[in-house]
């Protein structure tokens, strides 16, 4: 049966997701489509349950027992995520709806200020749309300018383009800490060193690389850091925002309305202290109670082994794929510098012909651009397939796709 | 959901594409893509001089078996039919065409790009405007 790798206990892991005993044709679910979504073990889908079933009510200015015990527990989840990211404090933490959100607030309260007409906007060549579409949007307001960090052949940063490209002194460095496609995980702590010295504000996208291994957003040094909830066990729709306090302090608001205000009189408004200034509406208040419990269930198996865990499962998916000829995987070959994503393709083999064929057997993967299409051209392909794991997953679910991966070979008399 | 539909039939259109290239010259045009998968087709189509039959039609393309195998298959099928008949391709037509029935609601949307590119570029040629049906 399962093999529990010498990380996690993958067998009592699995029983706290119910998703996972669904069969297809009597298959059962093999799902590694996790950079795009998780699945939520039961205490965060209870937590749901029993925030509406107890204490479902309007947050902040309410006076009642109910609109108190959502409060705190909406609160106590900010405080959870603080320490999870290990921020300054939990003031440092904006919900958002998701990385993208996250990163569209920096875009909004953060850039039209902050970005000048000729400056220079620095991202990489291995970036998510999120972190590519939103700074195209502030770049042609503003008339500034973007430039990408190029990439080596084995798709890491290239670290000598970076150095001359922060000669440019960019107003803004963005980029990610874990690729989505190639796995690579960059090394954020040196690239903000360097871009702070060079003058620039950080953005960095966590959305890969928060679910995934420990982070420490004080010792990364970064400004911004934007994560999503539901990579990370937590439910869709919610997702936060690191920011450092002395720049949210200066930024102007996000959205604008209630709650995010001091005083509103007829001839104008004070914003709110941060981060409520950052969140105006009622905002997601269930998913960030499941959110919070997301954070519980990953600490409580530690994100430490999580990562080795990953790497266990990489190392042994690539001593697998590399028996079989005429496929190619990019990114780094060394599982101790990537997260556990494989992006693949196999000879004349459309990924979305492959995700249908390991469909059939019962293997969820992700096939075409993953996002990342100026990535995609620079590889020279119009797709990959794309498996990625999480805490969830076995040797034998590496070895189920590996045997649908031979029979999509078999199909395609490739 | 099987994936009994590769069969041989998809694929020997799809490594050996019918009427791919470009036509010139040509009296329709109209190319467009499935922003989910990035599968690519564009279909050029020579009128016939009394105006109201495709006399050539080509294609090109990129993207998986099953949206390329349906471009070429369909520029086969298309030829020297009236421009009317255009308008009456369905869905089923097509999975009859790849002599499939399974392909499911993620990849039939791969068969029918064809059929959208064709009938945008009929229908302009026609003066109608076409809308794809949800």
């Amino acid at each position: 049966m399962l093999e529990p790798t010498k990380t996690v206990d993958v067998e009592k892991v699995r029983g706290d997701f119910p998703i996972l005993r669904r069969t297809f044709d009597g298959k059962r679910l093999v799902y590694l489509d996790n950079a795009a979504t998780t699945q939520k073990p039961k205490a965060v889908i209870d937590s749901l349950v029993d925030y509406y079933s107890r204490y479902n009510a309007n947050i902040h200015r309410g006076v009642h027992q109910l609109s108190i015990e959502a409060t705190e527990a909406h609160e106590a989840a900010r405080k959870k995520v603080a320490r999870f990211l290990n921020a300054g404090s939990h003031r440092e933490v904006v919900f958002t709806r998701g990385t993208t959100e996250s990163i569209n607030l920096v875009r909004f309260a953060w850039g039209p200020a902050a970005v000048k007409e000729g400056d220079v906007v620095l991202l990489t060549l291995m970036e998510h749309h999120s972190n590519i579409v939103p700074w195209q949007q502030l770049a042609k307001e503003r008339g500034a300018r973007i430039e990408y960090v190029p990439l080596t052949p084995d798709g890491r940063l290239d670290m000598g383009e970076f150095e001359r490209l922060l000669g440019l002194s960019p107003a803004l460095v963005a980029f990610t800490q874990c690729s989505n496609v190639l796995g690579t995980i960059n090394d954020a702590e040196r690239l903000c060193s360097m871009a702070r010295s060079a003058g620039a504000v950080t953005v960095v996208d966590g959305a890969q690389s928060a679910p995934h291994m420990a982070v420490d957003v004080r010792r990364i040094g970064c400004d911004f850091f934007a994560v999503s909830g539901h990579k990370m066990l937590g439910p869709t729709g919610i997702g936060a925002l690191y920011g450092r306090r002395e720049l949210l302090d200066s930024m102007g608001p996000f959205q604008t309305g209630g709650d995010m205000i001091k005083e509103v009189h007829v001839d104008g408004a004070r914003w709110n202290d941060v981060p409520y200034k950052f969140e105006a509406g009622t905002t997601n208040i269930a998913d960030a109670v499941g959110f919070g419990a997301a954070i519980d269930y990953l600490a409580s198996v530690g994100m430490d082994r999580v990562r080795r865990h990953e790497v266990e499962l990489l190392r042994y998916s690539f001593e697998k794929l590399s028996a079989i000829p005429a496929l190619t995987v990019y990114g780094p070959a060394d599982p101790e510098s990537r997260g556990g994503v494989i992006s693949f393709n196999l000879a004349d083999i459309h990924p979305h012909d492959m995700a249908s064929i390991l469909d059939a057997e019962g293997v969820a993967i992700r096939s075409g651009h993953h996002c990342a299409q100026p990535l995609m051209d620079h590889l020279g392909v119009p797709g990959t397939s794309r498996a990625s794991f999480y805490i969830y997953n076995s040797y034998d679910d590496v070895d189920a796709f590996i045997a649908a991966l031979l029979k999509a070979k078999k199909v395609f008399s490739v | 959901m099987s994936s009994d539909f590769y069969r041989e039939l998809i694929l020997d259109y799809y490594r050996n594409p019918r009427n791919f290239g470009k036509l010139d010259p040509h009296d329709i045009d109209a190319k467009d893509l499935n922003p989910l998968c990035g599968d690519e087709v564009e279909m050029q189509v020579k009128v016939s001089p009394d105006k109201d039959k495709i006399e050539e039609i080509r294609f090109v393309g990129k993207g998986c078996a099953i949206s390329q195998a349906s471009a070429s298959m369909l520029t086969e099928l298309a030829k020297g039919k009236p421009l009317e008949w255009v308008r009456s391709l369905s869905r089923d037509d097509i999975t009859k065409m790849l002599g499939t029935s399974d392909l499911g609601p993620a990849r039939i949307k791969c068969a029918m790009l064809s059929v959208k590119v064709l009938k945008t570029g009929v229908y302009g040629y026609l003066g109608d405007k076409y809308d794809e049906p949800e």
